[in-house]
C-alpha cells in the first residue's frame, strides 16, 4: 500500500510541472496585449515599452516560465496586474468561496444522485426507474446556467424569498453559517448539484444493475438475505465507483463554474477567472489556474488512495 | 424530563415576554437602522475598479471609484442633463498659461481643502500625485497607474511648487488641452500613502514596500472627495460613507452609505434591481427595460459622448479611398430603425459630437437617412446592385461599451445592403480587437479589413477627434488605426492646441470637428446613452450627458 501511495505522489510531480507549462502556454498563446489593463490603447509606444520593462513582459518567455515557476515554488503567484494584489491570497480566496459552494453542491448531487441512481437500478423498468432516469438525463441536459437565470427569475424576483446573488450581506469577508448568509448559497448550490446529480445518478443505476445480475447476489437471496440485506451489499459493492465520480464531480466543481458564479455573482474561482479573463490579467489567470489544476491532480490523488483503501485489488494492481 | 437552572422552562408567559422584548428591541433600532440613507450600485465591472486614485476599467472606474471619493483640479460639470459637459474649477480655483512660455501652466489652487485622513492638501500633494506617475525615480513611483494616467495627460510632464497655493505644471509642448485631461488626474493624499508605507516591514526590498504601501493605501484610500471609503472587500464591495466636511456645501453628500456591487451579468444585475437587493443598476439589458419600468422602476439615459462608428482604411487599396463611397455609407445608415431595434436606447449622431455642442462646427455635409442620395454617390463612384463595392468590417461579439456588436452591425450590414455595398465581417474577440486597434489597417492583424468597429469616449479632444485625425497619431503611436490625415488636419490640431483662451480653443476645435464630418473618415453609427435603470426611492438623479454621473447630489427616500 505504501509504495501504491508512493508511486502516486511520484506520478503527480511531472504532471504538475506539465500542468504549469501548459497554464503558461494557453495564456501567453492567446492573442491581445497582457497589459491591456492598465494600458489603454492610446498609449504612447515609449509609454507601452517602459511598462513592458517594469512587469518584464520583455523578456523571453523561457526566461519568464522560469521565473514564474520558481516563485510559484515559493507560494508567490505574483501580482495582479490589474489589482495590484497578490495572486496567491485572490486565488486562495476565491477558492475557499467556490469550495463552500462546491462541496455543498457535490453532497445536494451526491445524496439524490445516489437515492435516484440505487432507486432506478433496484427496480429497474418500473415507473420509479423511468422518473428517476428522466431526472438525472434532466439533470445532465439543461444548461446550468439557463437553470440558474430562471431559478432566480422564480425565486428571487416573482417569489422573493431567497437573494438572487452575492455571498451575504457584508460579503465573504464576513461569512457565518446562519441563515442570513445560508440563504446566499442555496440557489446557486441548487443549480451547481444538478450535474454531479444526473451523472451520479446514472452511474449508480448502471452499477446497481450490474452488480444485480452477478451471482453472489443470487447467492445472497439463497442464504435468505432480506431485500434490506441484499441492498446494503449492493451499496457497499457500489460505493467505490460512486465515489471517485463523486471525486471526479467536486474537481470538477472546485474549478468553479464560470458561468453559475457569474449568474448568483458568488465570488468564487469561477467568478475570478472570468474577471481575469476579461481584464486580461495574465499573473491572476495563470495563477488561478494553477491552484486549481492541482486541486484537481491532488483530488484525483486523494480519491485514488481512498479507493484503495476501499479495495485493496486496486493497490495491488 | 429535568431542567438544569441555566435553561429555564419555556412558559407561555416567559415566551411573551420575550416576544415582547425583541419587539421593543426591534422598535428602538428601527428608527436609528432607517436614519441611514444607503444606495447599493451593481457596476457592470467584474472587479472593483481601482480605489487607489488611478481607478482602472475605463471611465466606469472614474465615475465610481475616482470622482466620489478623489478630486482632482478641474472637474466636469455633472449638474446639468440639458447641456454639454463643460469643465469647471476642482481643487483648482483658476488656471492660466504662462504667457511668455507656452509649456507652463499656473494652476492657483482651493485653500482649506483637507484630505480624508486630516491632512492638508496643497501644492505638494499636487507635485506629489504628479511625480506618482510620471517620476520613475520619485519614492512613490507606481507603475501600475502609470498607463491609465500618463495617457490621458500625454504632454503632462512635471509639476512645480510655486507657493502652498500654487503650483506650475509644464507640457512637452504647448497643449491648451490639459485643462481638460487634468479631469483624470485624481488627488491622492500624500501624507496617509507614507503612514502606509512608514508601516511595511523595514527588512522589504525598496520597490516591494512601495508596492505594498500602495496596496494597502488601496483598501483603506484617503481622497478629498464628497465621499470616504469605509469598507473594500476585494472583488465583492465597496463602502463609501458620506464626507460631511467636503469643501463644496453643494456636493456635500446626503446619501449615507453608498454601496458597490460587481455584477458583470447584466441578468444578475436586472434580477438584483427588481427583487430589491440594489437600488440602482448600470446598463440594463434591453429586453428588461420593460419589466423594470413595470415594477416602478426609473430608466435613466441621455446623450453620451460616446461613439460607436466603424473606423475606415485609408490605406493603399481600400474601398473607402473615395470621399463618395464614405459619404454614401454614412448617408444609407438607417439610424432610425436602429434605434427601434435598441428599444430607444441610443443616440442618434450626426457627427463625433451633436449640434450644439462648442465643438460641433456647422458641417457642410449632413449626416442623415438619405438612400436616394447615397445610391447616387455610389452610382457616381461607379458602383450598382450587379456590381456591388465589397467592405470588410473587424468587429467583436461583446465587449466594454460596445452596446449590443453583433445584431447592431447585422441591421448597419442590412442597411448598406440597399445602396450597392457587400458587407462581409471579420467577427473577433474583444480584447484582440481592442489590441488590433493600435496595430492599424496596414498591420497583419486587420485580415484584410477595411473598417473596424471600436467604439471610444470623446470626453475631451485628443480622445474624441485628435487620435483619429493626426498623422502624429499613426499606428502604433495612437488610434489612427485608418491611417487617414495630412496637413490641413495636423494644423487644424495644432491650431486647437495653441488656443489658450477657452473660446478660441473651441471655436478651433469646431473648425476641426466640421472637417471631419465632411471627409467622413468614420461611418457614425449610433451614440451610446448610458442607460441606467433606478429604484424610484433615489431622487435627485442628475444625468448629465457624460460618461459620469454625481452620486453626491443625490438623496434617498
Amino acid at each position: 500500500m505504501i509504495a501504491f501511495l508512493l508511486r502516486r505522489l511520484l506520478y503527480t510531480l511531472p504532471i504538475m510541472l506539465g500542468v504549469a507549462l501548459v497554464c503558461f502556454a494557453l495564456v501567453h498563446l492567446a492573442p491581445g496585449d497582457p497589459l491591456v489593463s492598465i494600458l489603454p490603447p492610446d498609449a504612447s509606444g515609449e509609454l507601452q515599452a517602459q511598462l513592458r520593462q517594469l512587469y518584464g513582459f520583455d523578456r523571453s518567455y523561457p526566461e519568464q516560465f522560469a521565473g514564474w515557476v520558481w516563485r510559484a515554488l515559493q507560494g508567490d503567484l505574483g501580482t495582479s496586474i490589474a489589482s495590484g494584489r497578490a495572486v496567491a491570497d485572490e486565488v486562495l480566496k476565491a477558492v475557499g468561496n467556490t469550495l463552500r459552494l462546491a462541496v455543498f453542491a457535490t453532497l445536494v448531487g451526491f445524496a439524490f444522485g445516489s437515492l435516484f441512481g440505487f432507486v432506478a437500478g433496484y427496480f429497474q423498468n418500473s415507473w420509479v426507474d423511468k422518473a428517476a432516469s428522466l431526472t438525472a438525463v434532466l439533470g445532465v441536459s439543461v444548461p446550468h446556467y439557463w437553470l440558474g437565470m430562471v431559478l432566480v427569475i422564480v425565486f428571487a424576483v416573482q417569489l422573493p424569498w431567497l437573494p438572487p446573488g452575492g455571498a451575504g450581506p457584508g460579503g465573504s469577508a464576513d461569512w457565518r453559517w446562519n441563515w442570513e448568509h445560508m440563504q446566499h448559497l442555496i440557489l446557486p448550490a441548487l443549480t451547481m448539484s444538478v450535474i454531479p446529480m444526473g451523472i451520479i445518478a446514472r452511474t449508480v443505476r448502471a452499477l446497481v444493475a450490474e452488480i444485480l445480475a452477478q451471482e453472489f447476489v443470487v447467492g445472497l437471496r439463497a442464504r435468505g438475505l432480506t431485500d434490506v440485506g441484499v441492498f446494503l451489499h449492493v451499496v457497499k459493492n457500489a460505493a467505490p465507483t460512486a465515489l471517485a465520480v463523486m471525486g471526479l464531480q467536486l474537481g470538477y466543481l472546485l474549478g468553479g463554474s464560470i458561468l453559475i458564479e457569474t449568474v448568483f455573482s458568488w465570488p468564487g474561482a469561477g467568478f475570478l477567472l472570468n474577471s481575469a479573463i476579461f481584464q486580461r490579467d495574465l499573473p491572476l489567470l495563470q495563477g488561478t489556474i494553477l491552484v486549481l489544476a492541482m486541486f484537481f491532480v491532488v483530488l484525483n490523488l486523494a480519491v485514488d488512495m481512498v479507493q484503495s483503501l476501499l479495495d485493496p485489488r486496486i493497490a495491488r494492481a | 424530563m429535568t431542567r438544569t437552572p441555566s435553561t429555564p422552562a419555556l412558559t407561555g408567559s416567559r415566551l411573551s415576554a420575550c416576544c415582547l422584548a425583541a419587539a421593543l428591541l426591534w422598535l428602538g433600532a428601527s428608527p436609528a437602522a432607517a436614519q441611514e440613507k444607503v444606495l447599493r450600485i451593481a457596476m457592470t465591472a467584474a472587479d472593483i475598479p481601482r480605489t487607489l486614485g488611478q481607478p482602472d476599467q475605463g471611465f466606469e472606474g472614474n465615475r465610481f471609484t475616482g470622482i466620489p471619493m478623489y478630486d482632482a483640479l478641474t472637474h466636469w460639470d455633472l449638474s446639468r442633463a440639458d447641456a454639454p459637459s463643460v469643465l469647471v474649477p476642482g481643487l483648482a480655483l483658476s488656471w492660466a498659461v504662462d504667457a511668455k512660455d507656452k509649456t507652463k501652466w499656473v494652476f492657483k489652487l482651493r485653500p482649506g481643502v483637507k484630505f480624508h485622513d486630516g491632512s492638508a492638501f496643497n501644492a505638494d500633494a499636487v507635485v506629489w500625485n504628479v511625480r506618482k506617475v510620471l517620476d520613475k525615480d520619485a519614492p512613490h513611483f507606481d507603475a501600475s497607474q502609470v498607463g491609465v494616467t500618463a495617457s490621458r495627460m500625454p504632454t503632462l510632464r512635471s509639476a512645480r511648487k510655486i507657493d502652498d497655493a500654487t503650483v506650475e505644471l509644464a507640457t512637452s509642448e504647448p497643449d491648451a488641452f490639459l485643462p481638460l485631461n487634468l479631469t483624470n488626474l485624481f488627488i491622492a493624499s500624500p501624507a496617509h500613502w507614507q503612514k502606509k508605507y512608514d508601516a511595511t516591514p523595514a527588512s522589504q526590498a525598496a520597490a516591494d514596500r512601495v508596492k505594498t504601501a500602495w496596496a494597502a493605501f488601496a483598501a483603506d484610500s484617503s481622497g478629498t472627495g464628497p465621499f470616504k471609503m469605509a469598507r473594500f472587500v476585494p472583488r465583492e464591495r465597496l463602502e463609501l460613507v458620506a464626507n460631511k466636511a467636503y469643501w463644496d456645501p453643494k456636493r456635500t453628500p446626503k446619501i449615507d452609505r453608498v454601496v458597490m456591487l460587481p455584477m458583470p451579468e447584466a441578468n444578475a444585475r436586472t434580477a438584483a434591481l427588481l427583487s430589491g437587493q440594489v437600488d440602482w443598476i448600470e446598463a440594463p439589458s434591453p429586453d428588461a427595460m420593460a419589466s423594470i419600468q413595470g415594477r416602478g422602476h426609473k430608466i435613466y439615459f441621455n446623450q453620451q459622448p460616446h461613439v460607436w462608428p466603424w473606423q475606415l482604411s485609408f490605406a493603399e487599396g481600400s474601398p473607402w479611398l473615395d470621399k463618395r463611397v464614405r459619404q454614401a455609407a454614412n448617408l444609407c445608415v438607417d439610424r432610425t430603425g436602429l434605434l427601434k431595434l435598441l428599444g430607444g436606447m441610443m443616440g442618434v449622431p450626426q457627427g463625433t459630437v451633436p449640434p450644439g455642442h462648442p465643438w460641433w462646427g456647422n458641417p457642410k455635409f449632413e449626416i442623415k437617412h438619405d438612400v436616394a442620395a447615397a445610391k447616387k454617390l455610389m452610382a457616381e463612384a461607379g458602383h450598382s446592385q450587379a456590381k456591388p463595392l465589397k467592405v470588410k468590417v473587424q468587429i467583436s461579439a461583446s465587449g466594454s461599451g460596445q452596446m449590443q456588436p453583433l445584431p447592431m452591425n447585422e441591421f448597419v450590414q442590412q442597411s448598406l445592403k440597399a445602396c450597392y455595398f457587400d458587407v462581409q465581417f471579420d467577427v473577433i474577440e474583444w480584447n484582440t480587437l481592442f489590441t488590433n486597434w493600435r496595430k492599424g489597417a496596414k498591420d497583419p492583424s486587420a485580415n484584410g479589413a477595411n473598417a473596424i468597429n471600436v467604439s471610444y469616449a470623446a470626453m475631451d479632444p485628443f480622445f474624441a477627434m485628435v487620435r483619429f485625425t493626426s498623422t502624429k497619431a499613426f499606428p502604433p503611436v495612437s488610434n489612427n488605426w485608418g491611417y487617414f490625415g495630412n496637413d490641413e488636419f495636423d494644423k487644424l490640431i495644432a491650431d486647437a492646441r495653441t488656443s489658450f483662451d477657452d473660446k478660441a480653443r473651441d471655436a478651433a476645435l469646431a473648425k476641426l470637428h466640421a472637417r471631419i464630418v465632411e471627409e467622413a473618415p468614420f461611418v457614425w453609427i449610433a451614440h451610446d446613452v448610458g442607460p441606467r435603470a433606478m429604484s424610484a426611492k433615489v431622487k435627485n438623479v442628475v444625468q448629465p450627458r457624460s460618461w459620469f454621473i454625481d452620486i453626491a447630489t443625490m438623496t434617498m427616500e
